[in-house]
C-alpha cells in the first residue's frame, strides 16, 4: 500500500502524454509499486500500471440487495404481521404496492454504498500523506502529473532510482519520507 | 499534423464543435473556475444575497405563522384542498430534476457537454429539492408529528400505510435529495483539492483547512480514480432511474386517485418531460447570467446554451403532446366526466391559466427550431422565464381545474390564494437562491477535473500522435 510506505520517489511531469510515456519505461524496468498523481484520471494509465479493476461494483450489488430485502422485510412486517392493515381493497401485503418503496430503498443503499464504499476502498477521508511533502505538489490538483515510486518496491534504490526518472524527463525528483 | 485530412467547417459533421472555447489550457481553466470563488465579491452578489436573505426570512416568518395558526391561513378549502403548497412542491421538485439529467443522464450517454454545466445544475437540484420539500412537511398542518410519515414507532401504536402514493413520495423524495447531494459532493471532491491546494500555496490557511476537511486528503492519486470513476459511473446508474422514478410518483399522488383529470396512465411520463422542460428551463435561467457575470463565456459557449435549448424544443413538445393526448383520450374513452374536466379546463372559470400554460409551455419553445435564436443569449433568457411560468401554471391548472368541479356541481367551488399563500411560494425562491448564491461565492461552480478531462490536451496521444497508431483515430484528427 502506498499508506505505509516509509519512502517515495516522485518526479513531475508536464503532459498526460510524457506521464504514460514515462509510466511506461517504469513499468518495463520492472517497477511494481508505482502511482500516479494526476489532476484527472488518464486514459489508459490503469493499463499501464497494471491496476486491478475496482471491486465497488460488488459492493453495491450486495448495498442494493440488501436495500430490497430491508424494505420488503419492513413492509411486510408492518402492514401485515405486526398490524394488518385493510385498506384500498386489497390485502395486508400487496406485492405490486411495495413496488416503488423498494425500488427507493434499493437506490438508497446501492447509492450510500457506492459513495462510501469508494471513499473507503481508497482509505479516505486521511489527514496527510507524503505527497503532499513535495515541493511543487499542489499542482497535481492543477496541471502537472506526477509519478511515484515507492521504497517498498523491490527494483528501489535510493540512487538509481532517482537518476532513471530524471533520464525519463520528470522534473523535481524529490525523495519523501512519511 | 496526421495522416488523416479533416477538412476545419463547422458543416462537416465529423468535426465537433471544441468544447472549451478560446486559448484555454489546464491552468488557465483552474484559475477561471478557481478565480470566481478566489477574487473579491462582487457589490452585486451582495444586493443579490441580501434580496434572497430577506425572502428567505419572510419564508421563514410564514411557516412560523402558518404553524401557529394552522393551514386556515393558506386558500385551500373544500372543494380544493390541495391547492399552492402542492403545485409549489411540484413545480420545485421538477427544477431538480434537469439537474440529474444533465448530472447522470447525459453522463451515461457520453454527452460530454455536460461537463460545463453539471456542477451548477446538480447544486441547483439539492436546492430545488429544498425548496419543494419543506411545501408537502408545512402542509400537514401538525408539524410536529411529521414523523409518522416514517416508519418509526409512535403514540399511535400505528405503521404508515404503504399502499398509500403519498407514503412512496416521502421515500422517493428523501432517497432523491441524499443522492443527489452524495453524488454533487462526491464530483466536487478532486476540485475541492484543488482549491484547497490553492489556498494553501497562497497562504489563506483557514480556506485551505476548510477546503482540506471537505477534499478529505484527495491527491489525484490513479489508484483513487479507478475506484472514483467507478463509483462516479454507478451513481450516474442510479440516479438515472431514480430521477424517473421520483417524477413517476410524484405523479402517482394524482394518477392513483379516482379524480377525472388526474386518473390517467400519461401521467408519469407526461410529468417526467414536463419535469425535465422546467429544469432546463432554471438552468438557462441561472447560467445566463452566471456565465456573463463570471467571464466563464469560453467554458459554458454558445454550443452549450444551443444544446440546452434543443432539449428545451423537444421537452416542450413532448408535453404539449401529452396536453393534446389528454383531450384525445378524455373524448377517446367516452367518461362524461372526464370530458367535463377537460373542456371545463380549456374553457371554463380557469381558460386563462389553462391558456398561459400553452402558450409558455408548447409554443415557446418552438423558437428554438431557429440555430439564431438558439444561439442568442438574450432571447434565450427571456423564453426560460416564461418557461418557468409556464411550468408552474401546468401544475396549478392540473391541481385546481380538477378539484374545483368535481361530481356534484353543488359542491363546486373557486379557489382564490391568500397573502399567505403568496408570500410563501415567494419565500421559497428566497432560500432556492440563497443556497445558490452562497454555491457560486465558495464552491467550484463548474467541474473543472472533468472540464479537464474533455479538453484535447488531456489524451495521452495528444502531444505524440504517431506513437499509438491504433488509438490515432478519427477523433484525434482534426489536432
Amino acid at each position: 500500500m502506498t499508506d505505509t510506505a516509509k519512502w517515495v520517489f516522485v518526479a513531475e511531469f508536464d503532459s498526460p502524454g510524457a506521464l504514460s510515456r514515462a509510466a511506461e519505461k517504469v513499468r518495463l524496468q520492472g517497477y511494481t509499486r508505482v502511482d500516479a498523481h494526476t489532476p484527472f484520471p488518464v486514459h489508459g494509465l490503469d493499463r499501464t500500471l497494471r491496476q486491478p479493476p475496482s471491486p465497488l461494483g460488488w459492493i453495491v450489488a450486495g448495498c442494493g440487495l440488501a436495500g430490497i430485502l430491508l424494505a420488503q422485510s419492513m413492509m411486510w412486517w408492518m402492514n401485515a404481521a405486526d398490524y394488518p392493515m385493510h385498506v384500498s381493497g386489497k390485502p395486508p401485503y400487496a406485492w405490486q404496492a411495495t413496488i416503488p418503496v423498494t425500488f427507493e430503498c434499493m437506490v438508497l443503499l446501492a447509492g450510500v454504498g457506492a459513495v462510501f464504499g469508494m471513499f473507503g476502498l481508497n482509505r479516505l477521508p486521511r489527514l496527510h500523506h507524503p505527497i503532499f511533502r513535495h515541493s511543487t505538489v499542489h499542482r497535481a490538483s492543477d496541471d502537472r502529473f506526477f509519478l511515484s515510486i515507492e521504497a517498498t518496491d523491490p527494483r528501489f534504490d535510493s540512487d538509481q532510482t532517482a537518476r532513471f526518472l530524471e533520464s525519463l524527463g520528470g522534473k523535481h525528483v524529490e525523495l519523501l519520507e512519511d | 499534423m496526421t495522416a488523416i485530412p479533416v477538412v476545419d467547417e463547422p458543416e462537416n459533421p465529423l468535426r465537433r464543435p471544441a468544447l472549451v472555447e478560446g486559448k484555454n489550457d489546464f491552468a488557465s481553466v483552474t484559475d477561471v473556475v478557481a478565480g470566481v470563488a478566489e477574487r473579491r465579491t462582487p457589490k452585486g452578489w451582495y444586493l443579490l444575497f441580501g434580496i434572497s436573505i430577506a425572502l428567505l426570512l419572510n419564508l421563514l416568518a410564514m411557516i412560523g405563522y402558518l404553524v401557529w395558526n394552522g393551514i386556515g391561513v393558506w386558500g385551500n378549502n373544500v372543494p380544493v384542498g390541495w391547492a399552492w403548497p402542492i403545485v409549489n412542491f411540484v413545480f420545485w421538485i421538477g427544477i431538480g430534476h434537469a439537474g440529474t439529467l444533465i448530472s447522470a443522464i447525459l453522463f451515461l450517454f457520453r454527452q460530454k457537454w455536460r461537463t460545463s454545466i453539471n456542477r451548477a445544475a446538480e447544486a441547483m437540484t439539492i436546492f430545488a429539492v429544498m425548496a419543494a420539500g419543506i411545501f408537502p412537511a408545512i402542509h400537514v398542518g401538525r408539524i410536529w408529528v411529521i414523523y409518522w410519515v416514517f416508519p418509526l414507532p409512535n403514540q399511535m401504536q400505528l405503521w404508515p400505510n404503504f399502499k398509500s402514493p403519498l407514503l412512496w413520495d416521502v421515500f422517493a423524495v428523501s432517497t432523491y435529495f441524499v443522492i443527489s447531494s452524495l453524488f454533487w459532493f462526491v464530483g466536487m471532491v478532486p476540485d475541492l483539492a484543488t482549491f484547497r491546494d490553492r489556498a494553501m500555496k497562497a497562504g489563506r490557511t483557514l480556506a485551505a483547512r476548510l477546503y482540506g476537511v471537505f477534499a478529505l486528503g484527495w491527491h489525484g492519486s490513479n489508484r483513487h480514480w479507478v475506484h472514483y470513476e467507478k463509483a462516479y459511473l454507478i451513481l450516474a446508474a442510479l440516479s438515472t432511474p431514480l430521477v424517473l422514478s421520483v417524477h413517476s410518483i410524484v405523479s402517482f399522488d394524482f394518477a392513483v386517485s379516482l379524480l377525472p383529470g388526474w386518473h390517467t396512465t400519461i401521467f408519469p411520463p407526461y410529468f417526467v418531460a414536463g419535469a425535465i422542460f422546467s429544469g432546463f428551463g432554471m438552468v438557462l435561467t441561472l447560467m445566463i447570467p452566471a456565465r456573463r457575470w463570471f467571464g466563464l463565456q469560453e467554458l459554458i459557449t454558445l454550443n452549450h446554451l444551443d444544446n440546452v435549448a434543443k432539449i428545451l424544443l423537444l421537452t416542450g413538445t413532448m408535453v404539449g403532446y401529452a396536453y393534446a393526448m389528454e383531450f384525445f383520450i378524455a373524448w377517446y374513452s367516452g367518461v362524461e366526466y372526464e370530458q367535463f374536466a377537460f373542456l371545463n379546463r380549456a374553457f371554463g372559470p380557469y381558460a386563462w391559466a389553462y391558456w398561459i400554460m400553452v402558450t409558455c409551455n408548447v409554443i415557446s419553445p418552438q423558437f428554438f427550431w431557429f440555430r439564431k435564436l438558439r444561439r442568442n443569449p438574450a432571447v434565450l433568457f427571456v423564453l426560460s422565464i416564461f418557461v418557468n411560468i409556464g411550468m408552474w401554471f401546468e401544475r396549478f391548472v392540473i391541481t385546481v381545474t380538477s378539484l374545483h368541479r368535481d361530481f356534484l356541481p353543488s359542491s363546486w367551488g373557486m379557489f382564490s390564494p391568500t397573502l399567505i399563500d403568496v408570500l410563501t411560494y415567494v419565500g421559497s425562491f428566497g432560500l432556492f437562491f440563497t443556497f445558490f448564491l452562497l454555491f457560486c461565492r465558495f464552491l467550484p461552480i463548474l467541474a473543472i477535473s472533468e472540464i479537464k478531462a474533455v479538453m484535447p490536451q488531456a489524451d495521452p496521444h495528444h502531444d505524440h500522435p504517431r506513437t499509438s497508431p491504433g488509438h490515432a483515430g478519427r477523433a484525434h484528427a482534426h489536432h
